[in-house]
């Protein structure tokens, strides 16, 4: 009894330490935009001090916020949407209406992801500096949903996969045909799955730093870029930076947490029966 | 309602041939079991008759219309699937109610028919539930009641018990039974349970490896079996079989003469069976009792008491020990030895290619 | 076919950009130089291979994808383990420890180079005076090192999620029967566990491997691939070649390089994660 109770104590303390150590950096970031510059760079750091939010109107007044991070939401969603329309037909079609093909397309859209962007970089730039998309939500969107297609196919085929057949066959017996069997029976199974894909594919763009650092520069620039732009050395101001950080990740962050179990359950790739 | 008919359908996956032609007629208001071992293909003829699987060969004719090429959707038949494949998303009264919904039947009707179907199977006060709120049981009786409502042509039962324990197997067997008289259905159904397939049918079609091994009433299997596998399939516990060579072979009747001793006279009609040709006698265990004079002598090596039935299992030299079922108040114990007696007129004779050799006369309630 | 759009736009996401990669691969092909044009042959292969911040590079991305793989599989599947176990806030601690999950690289980046590693102002640096110690310059002294730390603390989250998934599924009969055996703790973990997450590890690796080949901004903001060329990858080396200095047929052969790279460990994941896909 007394072992258990000794076992539980200390997986407590082990937990905890580690989720705490795990988030401390985000943490301390946090604490820090509301210092002063001064405060902020202080040895030994200070925990206790007098909260400000001078730093978050400096970084206002230097750089328009809103306006990256406007970009931001319009891209992720945008790149987002645009993924599942294109994904949720394919998914569906090699789920249910599997060919000798299906299983080699499936593989191969995976491969075309391990290839790195930086190797296609050059032509991509060129491409879009011919067609003008150079620093456009427009090129920023068809990008994401590229980018991230074989991943929002792979997931929402596992979840199509996980319908059960009989299901399927037993709409199919109530006279149910292609659409009403998509419409009544197919969307409401795996609404849950194509939520949790777009939520990953959402936080993917969101944080996505090479694309958008390349290809934009000020209209269509997102969150990622405002923030490099607070890594020159002149912007050494710990403050200013760590606001500047807090603001970009914030968003995302809540959202990440509003909806984590609804994550975790897209983010398995069909890995747990 | 309905007939149903099958002229030597036929289906492949690839090169592999599943089902090998199947001839069968299905009259209306009749109960048929389709039963076989595991592979045997009856799940998959099942499929096809619903529409769930392509016909590869040979025609289905439902009221004598070909509908080979009707999607499933427009054949009019309901199924209820082994996992029973309920709507999680919808309760009880939608899942029930959907096949209407799809056929756009006005609502009041739509809920007249659902709450029809609730009382004959006891469901009214589910109907509001979701299926993961239900026990197995009622899950079951949802997914016979979306047949129902339905109004089908056919039912289809795929291994619809197979997932309840023995004592709800029981009681739904029975159930089914009195849904089939009192909807007056035409009705199929496919399992690997020998006993559901005795208890309910009107029609039980053996299948083995894609092809049927007889066709018959319950009891005409039971007393008539067509060959060897039939005879094993059916009946439990099952009939004893044991290697023997014919002493002689009249048109009264073939003589057995066992390798342990012992010869007995069979009323079956030899053929062309010649004295010294080796055969399989088949001997129920019911056939067999003990009689201080009998032919056959042996130990008994096991003693199942079930109760009401006492199971005797007696070492007569051969491989494998015969069993011989008495009732449940004789004293008989383990390892003592025995001799039986054998009625020989229920006693089955096959020839070397396991077929059987006709009984002179038929059993009275399998003519 | 439903198919085909997605492949059909994939298919030319991939092929263009690639048959143009090799095409500039072969040219001589400066922006800061337009009048130098012209077929290259293997020039540019050959600069490429004789240029030792290739190789270096080469083996830093190869050096980052390992080590990360091997933190985060590891340290994933132990507190998968450790968090599956029910105690006081559970909830709330998992939710932290996924956090990081969730910061975008250039922030994490930012937030790691200034806040925890600065020598000087860093936590790192205040705690190694609090103790009495010299504080280290990590990004100066182990670039690399620091580099993996920031990449494992991004993917640490991410492989304990699934791990974490993978675990809870796991039949409870099975680990009664293996206690039953009499299995310890340990036993358990390695005979029962570990095999039960086999096909969880292999997804948390392919994922991480697509991503990791592919570090980019995390290197960016921090050191810029220096000092020297310690921390330059192949991702850092094309983009340094292509868009610092003009070099673009340079860049693209490197590019061509950083394809087969990823086609070579493609293959070889690949096809350990055919065998466990149902298709």
């Amino acid at each position: 009894m007394e072992d258990s109770f000794n076992r539980k104590a200390l997986v407590t303390i082990i937990g905890w330490g580690v989720a705490l150590a795990l988030f401390f950096p985000i943490f301390w970031m946090v604490l820090t935009s509301f210092k002063t510059e001064t405060a902020a760079v202080a040895t030994p750091p200070q925990f206790l001090f007098t909260p400000t939010l001078d730093s978050y109107a400096e970084v206002q007044a230097r750089s328009d916020y809103l306006s990256f991070a406007l970009n931001s939401v319009i891209i992720s969603v945008g790149g987002t949407v645009l993924a599942l329309l294109l994904a949720i037909p394919a998914a569906y079609a090699m789920a249910f209406h599997p060919t000798h093909r299906t299983r080699g397309i499936l593989l191969w859209m995976l491969s075309t992801k391990m290839l790195p962007p930086v190797g296609v970089l050059v032509p991509i730039y060129l491409l879009f500096r011919t067609a003008g998309l150079l620093d456009t939500q427009t090129g920023l969107v068809a990008i994401y949903a590229l980018m991230n297609l074989p991943i929002v196919v792979w997931m929402l085929f596992t979840f199509y996969k996980e319908v059960p057949h009989e299901i399927l066959e037993a709409g199919r017996m109530d006279g149910a045909r292609t659409w009403s069997e998509v419409w009544f029976l197919l969307m409401p199974l795996t609404l849950p799955g194509i939520a949790s894909t777009g939520l990953l594919s959402l936080i993917l763009c969101w944080n996505e730093a090479f694309w958008s650092l390349n290809l934009t520069s000020s209209s269509a620039a997102p969150l990622t870029a405002f923030i490099a732009s607070f890594s020159s050395p002149e912007g050494l101001f710990f403050a200013k930076l760590s606001a500047a950080s807090t603001i970009a990740v914030a968003p995302i962050l809540v959202f990440g947490w509003l909806s984590q179990r609804q994550l975790v359950r897209g983010l398995t790739f069909g890995a747990v029966k | 309602m309905a007939t149903l008919t099958l002229r030597s359908l036929r289906k492949s996956f690839g090169a592999v041939e599943v089902i090998k032609g199947i001839d069968l007629d299905v009259a209306d208001r009749e109960f048929v079991v389709f039963v076989g071992p595991s592979g045997c293909g009856k799940s998959t003829l099942l499929r096809m008759i619903a529409g769930l699987e392509q016909i590869s060969g040979g025609d289905l004719l439902i009221d004598d219309k070909r509908v080979n090429d009707v999607g499933p959707a427009d054949r009019e038949l309901a199924m209820v699937f082994q996992s029973y494949a309920l709507y999680p998303h919808m309760t009880v009264r939608q899942n029930m109610g959907f096949a209407l919904r799809l056929a756009r039947v006005p609502r009041a009707e739509r809920d007249r028919k659902v709450a029809e179907a609730a009382r004959i199977l006891q469901l009214e006060r589910y109907l509001d539930r979701t299926p993961k709120e239900l026990s197995g049981g009622q899950r079951q009786r949802v997914a016979i009641g979306r047949a129902i409502v339905r109004n089908p042509k056919v039912f289809l039962f795929d291994e619809p018990l197979s997932n309840l324990d023995a004592a709800l197997r029981g009681q739904m067997r029975i159930e089914l039974a009195r849904l089939h008289e009192e909807l007056q259905a035409t009705m199929i159904y496919v399992t690997h349970d020998q006993v559901e397939a005795m208890t309910m049918a009107d029609k039980i079609v053996v299948l083995q490896g894609g092809s049927v091994e007889q066709i018959g009433t319950p009891l005409q299997l039971y007393h008539h079996p067509a060959n060897l596998f039939v005879a094993g399939f059916i009946g439990s516990p099952r009939m004893n079989l044991i290697e023997g060579r014919i002493a002689s072979a009249e048109a009264g009747g073939v003589v057995v003469e066992l390798p342990t001793g012992g010869r007995i006279a069979v009323p079956v009609s030899p053929g062309s069976a010649r004295p010294g040709d080796t055969v399989t006698l088949g001997i129920r265990p019911e056939a067999l009792r003990p009689a201080a004079e009998g032919p056959l002598a042996g130990a008994v090596q096991l003693v199942e008491r079930l109760g009401g039935l006492t199971l005797l299992y007696v070492d007569l030299g051969g491989a494998l020990p015969v069993i011989v079922q008495i009732d449940g108040s004789d004293g008989t114990r383990s390892h003592t030895p025995i001799r039986l007696a054998v009625d020989a007129a229920a006693c089955h004779v096959f020839d070397s290619a396991g077929l059987t050799m006709p009984h002179l006369t038929r059993h009275p309630l399998a003519a | 076919m439903l198919v085909a759009p997605s492949v059909t736009v994939l298919f030319l996401w991939m092929i263009v950009p690639l048959v143009m990669t090799l095409w500039f691969s072969f040219q001589r092909y400066n922006l800061l130089d337009p009048t130098v044009t012209g077929f290259a042959g293997l020039d540019n292969y050959e600069f490429l291979a004789t240029d030792p911040d290739f190789w270096v590079s080469l083996t830093n991305t190869l050096i980052l994808l390992g080590s990360v793989l091997i933190i985060t599989v590891g340290f994933g599947t132990l507190l998968a383990v450790l968090f599956d176990q029910p105690f006081p806030g559970r909830d709330v601690a998992r939710v932290l420890a996924i956090s990081p999950f969730f910061v975008m690289p250039t922030v994490s980046a930012l937030l790691w180079k200034n806040l925890m590693m600065h020598p000087i102002y860093g936590i790192f640096g205040s705690i190694a005076r609090a103790v009495g110690l010299e504080p280290i310059d990590w990004f100066a002294q182990y670039p690399m090192l620091s580099v993996i730390c920031i990449v494992s603390w991004e993917w640490l989250p991410f492989a304990l999620l699934i791990l974490l998934t993978a675990v809870q599924s796991l039949d409870h009969e099975q680990r009664e029967a293996a206690r039953m055996d009499g299995a310890g703790v340990i036993a358990q973990f390695f005979f029962i566990t570990l095999p039960h997450l086999r096909r969880a590890i292999s997804v948390v690796i392919m994922i991480e491997t697509i991503f990791l080949l592919t570090v980019f901004a995390e290197i960016f903001v921090t050191t810029s691939g220096g000092p020297g060329n310690a921390t330059t990858n192949l991702a850092f080396l094309i983009y340094a070649r292509a868009l610092l200095q003009f070099d673009v047929g340079g860049a693209s052969a490197g590019g061509v390089v950083a394809i087969v790279l990823a086609n070579i460990v493609a293959f070889f994941l690949v096809r350990s994660i055919a065998r466990r896909l149902e298709v």
